[in-house]
């Protein structure tokens, strides 16, 4: 993966926040246009929380993150706020493949140390990925992607990695 | 290659070209793939923005219009206008509202078949797995590139066995071992991989009990949840050779984790509405005992079959009436299950115990059409999912468990153990 850099402020969720907190249902049978469904973001799970998130902000949560529907409106609609990375000890699978498809970076790495507002700082570099937790001076290792999520997240997400390649390889 | 191979192992390999083993990351031709009005526009989108023309398989592309059925505003009308729109060019399956729900329709109506891959946009696509395929949820983007490729890459997931052994004694239900799977079964452990679902136990379900385990096991946090493929197999599929790509274990395939349990020693169950964002408490119903309800909600991909109708009045008849104050909600999960209860004079029965009817599909389940709960209202609920706000308010408060302690709470008006109505 292209090294890259990624600074934030962490933004603490608790843990099993299924897509319907992230984005209610209900809402995307209005719209699926993630700018429209921004402004209701985690409003069954604490709307004040997601009213107050900033562009950049890093949202760190509780194992499990994502789990419940497959929708994939509860990634584009944290990428339309301006979400670059979400870290977790654990994300559901449908999530985590849908947030590489989208460019949001879903970094595996325990959370129990991050406190809210937290300066984070995440760096790639040789297959690695490390969470610095610059306020607390502590550093933390997230764990590697598959190097087909790695293409992909290369590309920019699954819709620009097709149009340019317009098929899966044979072999992975 | 060394050892034997897990049923998912085994179809992923057939779909694949080579031999596979738990861990590896393949490419696989895709047998069919469904959409829903809720993950189906932004799949087109998707498949737009990938240089989309034409569908690599039409056939297999099956679109349902089942969570807005029918819906309530005019920019719903306009999402599932477009499904329309790219189904007359393109020529893909579409069912239209009324139909019935996706998961549904795609066994009923003969989409699936042992031994082959499926995938859905929509989570609760695991439920193929009961006719012995492997299939799982993914999102629009996933889906959108089986639209344009006819194939998807997968990481093989480790395989979780569950044996089950003795059979269910009356008034317990197959939601119960769902139930049951979820509540000793951590997210932690179960995600990225498949559930397995074996043993003598496994064999005496019917086929719509399996279906209700395999739709669940994706609640578990699983990637899947397969079934072999029997004579009740064939017999629900009903089709000619249903089970010529049939697939079992190998006897030295490898399992990251086994779990057994016995049917004979499970109680009905209830799912706690969560409190806090927290995962919901799976209890005994013991637990909660007497808790007033002011809607019972019969129907969904995990509870909306005849069969689960048919245990459901079981209770009603011998409570001899519904409470008055609870409201009472049936939404057969597709036009065939509606013409079936319509048919043998259950609908009539229903009718007549007071319960709302609804069009066939998700109806209020995700809360986006249907009868929605009011503020501090309590449900209880044949469905899969109670997350807060789930069924359109957040303000109500809704309980998971089996078609007969649903039924049981409309007739007493609280939380009631089926087994004290049982004829």
């Amino acid at each position: 993966m292209s090294t890259f850099n990624i600074q934030g402020r962490a933004r603490i969720v608790g843990a099993d926040i299924n897509t319907d907190y992230i984005i209610s249902s209900r809402r995307k049978r209005v719209t699926i246009d993630p700018d429209m469904l921004r402004e209701f973001i985690f409003e069954d799970y604490d709307a004040e929380f997601g009213q107050s998130l900033k562009p950049d902000d890093i949202i760190v949560a509780g194992k499990n993150f994502g789990c419940g529907s497959a929708m994939e409106v509860a990634v584009t609609v944290v990428r339309a706020s301006g979400i670059k990375c979400v870290i977790a000890p654990s994300f559901a699978r449908a999530y985590y493949r849908n947030a590489i498809n989208n460019g949001l970076l879903p970094i595996i790495c325990p959370t129990d140390s991050i406190r809210e507002g937290d300066q984070l700082s995440i760096e790639n570099g040789d297959g690695e990925l490390v969470v610095t937790n610059v306020t607390q001076n502590a550093t933390l290792n997230g764990e590697p992607l598959p190097s087909m999520m790695i293409e992909i997240l290369n590309e920019g997400g699954l819709a620009s990695y097709l149009l340019k390649h317009g098929d899966f390889p044979a072999q992975l | 290659m060394t050892g034997g191979a897990t049923i998912t192992e085994k179809i992923l390999s057939a779909h694949c070209g080579r031999e596979c083993r738990a861990g590896e990351s393949v490419v696989c031709k895709v047998d069919a793939a469904m959409a829903s009005d809720g993950s189906a526009p932004m799949a087109i989108d998707y498949f737009n923005k990938m240089g989309g023309k034409t569908l690599a398989e039409p056939k297999s592309i099956v679109f349902a219009l089942d969570h807005y059925s029918p819906p309530d505003n005019p920019a719903t009308v306009a999402l599932q206008d477009r499904m329309r729109d790219f189904t007359a060019k393109q020529g893909n399956v579409l069912y239209e509202i009324g139909a019935g729900i996706s998961h549904q329709l795609m066994i009923e109506r003969g989409h699936v078949r042992p031994g082959q891959l499926v995938v859905g946009a929509d989570s609760h696509s695991v439920q193929y797995g009961a006719a012995n395929v492997f299939s799982t949820g993914v999102g629009s983007s996933d889906l959108a590139a089986v639209m344009l490729t006819g194939k998807l890459w997968f990481r093989v997931p480790e395989s979780i066995r569950i044996t089950m052994t003795g059979a269910l004694n009356p008034g317990v239900d197959a939601k119960d071992i769902a139930l049951e799977i979820n509540r000793i079964l951590d997210p932690a452990d179960a995600s990225y991989r498949a559930l397995e679902f074996s043993g003598d136990g496994a064999a005496s379900l019917k086929f719509e009990e399996r279906m209700l385990l395999s739709n669940m096991s994706t609640d578990a946090g699983a990637k899947a949840g397969v079934f072999a493929a029997d004579a009740v197999t064939d017999a629900y599929l009903h089709g000619a050779d249903t089970l010529q790509g049939a697939v079992v274990a190998d006897e030295d395939a490898t399992y990251a984790l086994e779990l057994e349990i016995d049917l004979s020693s499970l109680t009905p169950r209830l799912a706690r509405p969560p409190v806090d964002g927290a995962a919901a408490e799976i209890v005994g119903i013991e637990m909660d005992i007497g808790q007033p309800v002011d809607m019972a909600y019969l129907g969904t991909c995990t509870g909306g079959r005849r069969s689960d109708f048919e245990r459901a009045l079981k209770i009603l008849r011998a409570g001899g009436r519904k409470d008055p104050r609870v409201q009472l909600i049936v939404t057969p999960a597709s036009d065939q299950v509606y013409g079936d209860i319509a048919g043998n004079g259950m609908l009539a029965e229903f009718i007549k115990f007071g319960a709302l009817i609804m069009t066939p599909g998700c109806g209020s389940c995700c809360g986006t059409c249907g009868t929605i709960p009011g503020n501090e209202k309590v449900v209880i609920s044949a469905a899969n999912r109670n997350f807060t706000g789930r069924m359109g308010n957040a303000k109500a408060r809704v309980f998971l468990a089996s078609p007969e302690a649903c039924a049981a709470a409309a007739v007493t008006g609280k939380i009631t153990d089926p087994r004290t109505l049982l004829p």
